[in-house]
């Protein structure tokens, strides 16, 4: 049988010099980095200049290509599993891992034009413009392809009327990646366009959304008469569902993110070892090990599991249900990890102030997760959708049938 | 760096199921269940033919020394078929026992007749994998004398390797005076188990410097990391049955694949089990790289495949509604190899705690 499975993870020399090289980083310029905290917020000097150093090393958006501002690196899917793996361990920022940079620039680079990615990727990179996406609407929030806000053509400028839920940033943005209805006469699927829109524009009105976790992390935006010049749209007009899809797909990826995963498992496992219960750790109770274990292999999975999807990324394979599975499998596993942290935390983990949170407020910190959680397994598309995507698109299952009208 | 399986490998991957496919269609597996041996001449010849006992073993031993990553994808091309044959022991564990602990001279005795399907070794492990059964076993100047329970890869065996709990392994003949042994009806008939009496009976006892308990530690970790794979492959099958049969069902005028609560049951046994293929893939590739690794995530692979192949088991004959719960579908018996592949070699229980003791979480 002359045949072997090739899977090739050894770390080549050049591997090894990066891994050596980004240690390295960490011991002169770990101190500079902020607090590793999401990407909803408005990135200060500090991040920003964390930023500039990582854009400079190639440990952000390494393989975007250097025209655009990245580091113009070909893909390598063990160089971005070591880059993760060692700003983790180093207790480092990533980097700014907000809609702009995960969802907004995937997007230009793969549907956009030559000038909106010269225009828009460098500063987005930077930090220098911060994005908000205007997707969900009241009316149409799982059946996003029923959105009703309009864009009308006067002169040249598009006019914008209509209404956005869940916009988070929207307070603090530059720009909105903001789906229209611009064609009223087409049929759903075709009715639809991206634009461009600048917050600072007249019209816009941003009211705070506050959620469960007693804080305002989302938004809602109301659009009256809103004027945006007609050239400032993704792909043409009616081509927005185009752009949904491939815009949440990689939404899909950044809220499956293992990474996250894998701090969370790092973290919990320091909390189960620093922890005490009639004098005890509770990393030493084996029932609460066994919970920890078992979240291990999910961990590891999600790990591996992503290695697998950038392999098929790098080879330009539609990954199918490998990569359909990714957000609800990763942001059920987040919820799993922080109750898990919550249940160690226990009693005097219920103390609860999220509206001054300290870097030492454990019991603040994971709560919110605890709920936030429950919130991306809801956005970005309900798991309830998901099913529907592996099903349909993953499983070849048939749509369900509309009711007769 | 490459992640994943080239195309050439996919083909082969796919080549190998078509094969168990033709020769396995559901009348061959009932055939082959119904003669209670798990073993079946001219399937064993074919899985020879094909290069799969010798899938292991050294080039100069005859085999064609391919990597452990290429033995999980046959146990999962296997668990796909339901295959009634000898795989983990035969192929897998009992190779790398004799290549890692075997004396020279053993190796060259036996490897070559283990590569070419003539010398069939079933295997028993439990004093070391955390059996329920029976394992009091002693050896005393190359005689042995006790009881092993859980035989696996019994069917067709020529040959046997026992290990003690000291995790010393001894090899001994099928048919050697003083060995008695007892096939045992279990669950799963694709692959029967039996128990073992031995009375004073002559064994040979691997001779090579590496016989120790970290050795058989590894043969163990081998094979959990194996019955994870068919528990993939197995899996799989099921959601396959199950998409297929639902397209087919009709209900209220429609196919019951077009309900949401159909589709969402097969999607989540796609999300869970999707993930799964990642964990094993990585995991077989570190049973031969990634030494520091490997004992952790087999014990984990297994444990969560455990898990994951009760859901997709369950989950899967629901779908089939009544018909799942016949026997004339056949679901069961892949049902009831997942049920086989968790409970042998160590529970979910046991493999998470032994998980725990290879990083260092728990003494020894």
């Amino acid at each position: 049988m002359p045949w072997g499975v090739r899977m090739d993870l050894t770390y080549s020399k050049q591997h090894q010099e990066l891994q050596a090289e980004i240690r390295a980083f960490i011991r002169e310029k770990g101190h500079l980095s902020p607090r590793y905290g999401g990407g909803r917020k408005r990135p200060d000097q500090q991040e920003l200049d964390w930023q500039g150093l990582l854009l400079e090393r190639g440990y952000f958006a390494r393989n975007v290509p250097r025209e655009y501002g990245g580091f113009g690196a070909p893909a390598d899917v063990l160089e971005t599993a070591i880059i993760a793996e060692e700003l983790s361990r180093g207790g480092v920022s990533p980097g700014l891992l907000n809609v702009g940079n995960l969802i907004v620039v995937p997007s230009f680079l793969e549907l956009g034009t030559r000038e909106q990615c010269e225009k828009w990727v460098r500063p987005t990179l930077t930090g220098e413009v911060f994005w908000c996406i205007g997707n969900s609407e009241p009316g149409s929030g799982s059946d996003m392809v029923n959105a009703k806000t309009t864009a009308v053509l006067d002169g040249d400028d598009f006019v914008i009327n209509g209404q956005k839920i869940w916009t988070s940033s929207a307070h603090c943005a530059d720009m909105c990646f903001l789906l229209c209805r611009t064609e009223p006469d087409a049929p759903k699927h075709k009715g639809l366009s991206y634009l461009l829109v600048p917050m600072d524009t007249p019209g816009i009105d941003v009211r705070p959304l506050y959620t469960m976790t007693e804080r305002s992390e989302f938004n809602e935006t109301f659009f009256t008469d809103v004027r945006v010049p007609a050239d400032q749209i993704v792909m043409g007009r009616g081509d927005g569902w185009k752009v949904a899809i491939a815009s949440l797909k990689h939404e899909r990826v950044m809220l499956g993110d293992p990474n996250k995963q894998l701090q969370r498992f790092h973290a919990i496992r320091e909390l189960m070892q620093n922890t005490e219960v009639d004098g005890r750790a509770i990393f030493d109770m084996p029932e609460y090990r066994s919970r920890l274990l078992t979240l291990q292999a999910e961990v590891l999975a999600a790990k591996f599991h992503h290695m697998r999807l950038l392999t098929l990324a790098d080879r330009g394979e539609d990954p199918g249900i490998p990569g359909l599975v990714q957000k609800i499998y990763g942001t059920t596993l987040n919820h799993k990890l922080s109750a898990l942290a919550v249940d160690v935390l226990g009693e005097a983990g219920l103390a609860y102030d999220p509206h001054e949170v300290g870097d030492d407020d454990t019991a603040t910190t994971w709560h919110i997760d605890y709920m936030y959680d429950i919130g991306l397994i809801i956005g970005g598309g309900t798991s309830q959708i998901q099913k529907n995507i592996i099903s349909e698109r993953g499983l070849g299952m048939p749509r369900e049938p509309k009711p007769a009208q | 760096m490459e992640f994943g399986l080239s195309e050439d490998q996919r083909l082969i991957e796919q080549s190998l199921k078509g094969y168990l496919g033709d020769q396995l269609p559901m009348e061959e597996i009932r055939r082959i269940t119904d003669t209670r041996t798990g073993f079946d001449d001219a399937l064993w010849q074919g899985l020879t033919d094909l290069g799969i006992p010798g899938l292991l073993i050294a080039e100069k031993h005859g085999g064609s020394a391919l990597s452990f990553l290429d033995a999980a994808i046959v146990a999962e091309a296997l668990g796909y078929a339901a295959a009634p044959t000898p795989y983990v022991a035969k192929a897998v564990m009992a190779p790398m026992a004799l290549s890692l602990a075997g004396s020279t001279a053993q190796q060259g005795e036996y490897l070559p007749r283990m590569a070419a399907g003539t010398m069939r070794v079933a295997l028993a492990a439990g004093a070391l994998s955390g059996t329920t059964g029976e394992t009091g076993l002693s050896l005393s100047n190359d005689r042995l004398t006790g009881q092993a329970s859980g035989l696996i890869d019994g069917g067709g065996a020529t040959h046997m390797l026992v290990y003690l709990a000291d995790g010393r392994a001894v090899l001994a003949d099928a048919t050697g005076p003083g060995i008695a042994i007892q096939s045992r009806p279990t669950i799963d008939r694709t692959r029967p188990l039996a128990d073992v009496t031995f009375s004073d009976a002559a064994v040979t006892l691997l001779g090579g410097e590496g016989n120790t308990l970290e050795s058989a530690r590894t043969v163990l970790d081998a094979g959990r990391l194996i019955l994870a794979a068919d528990t993939l492959g197995a899996g799989q099958c099921m959601v396959e049955k199950a998409v297929a049969y639902a397209g087919e069902r009709v209900q209220f005028d429609r196919v019951i694949a077009s309900f949401q609560a159909v589709k969402h049951m097969c999607a989540e046994m796609a999300a869970a089990l999707e993930p799964c293929r990642s964990l094993i893939w990585y995991a077989a590739h570190a049973q031969d790289h990634i030494v520091d690794e490997r004992r952790m995530l087999a014990s984990l692979a297994k444990a969560h495949l455990n898990d994951v192949g009760r859901d997709v088991s369950r989950t899967a004959t629901e779908v089939h509604g009544g018909m799942g719960f016949t026997d004339l579908m056949g679901l069961h018996f892949w049902f009831k190899r997942c049920g086989f592949n968790r409970q042998v070699l160590g529970s979910s229980e046991r493999c998470r705690n032994d998980a725990a003791q290879a990083q260092g979480w728990l003494a020894a």
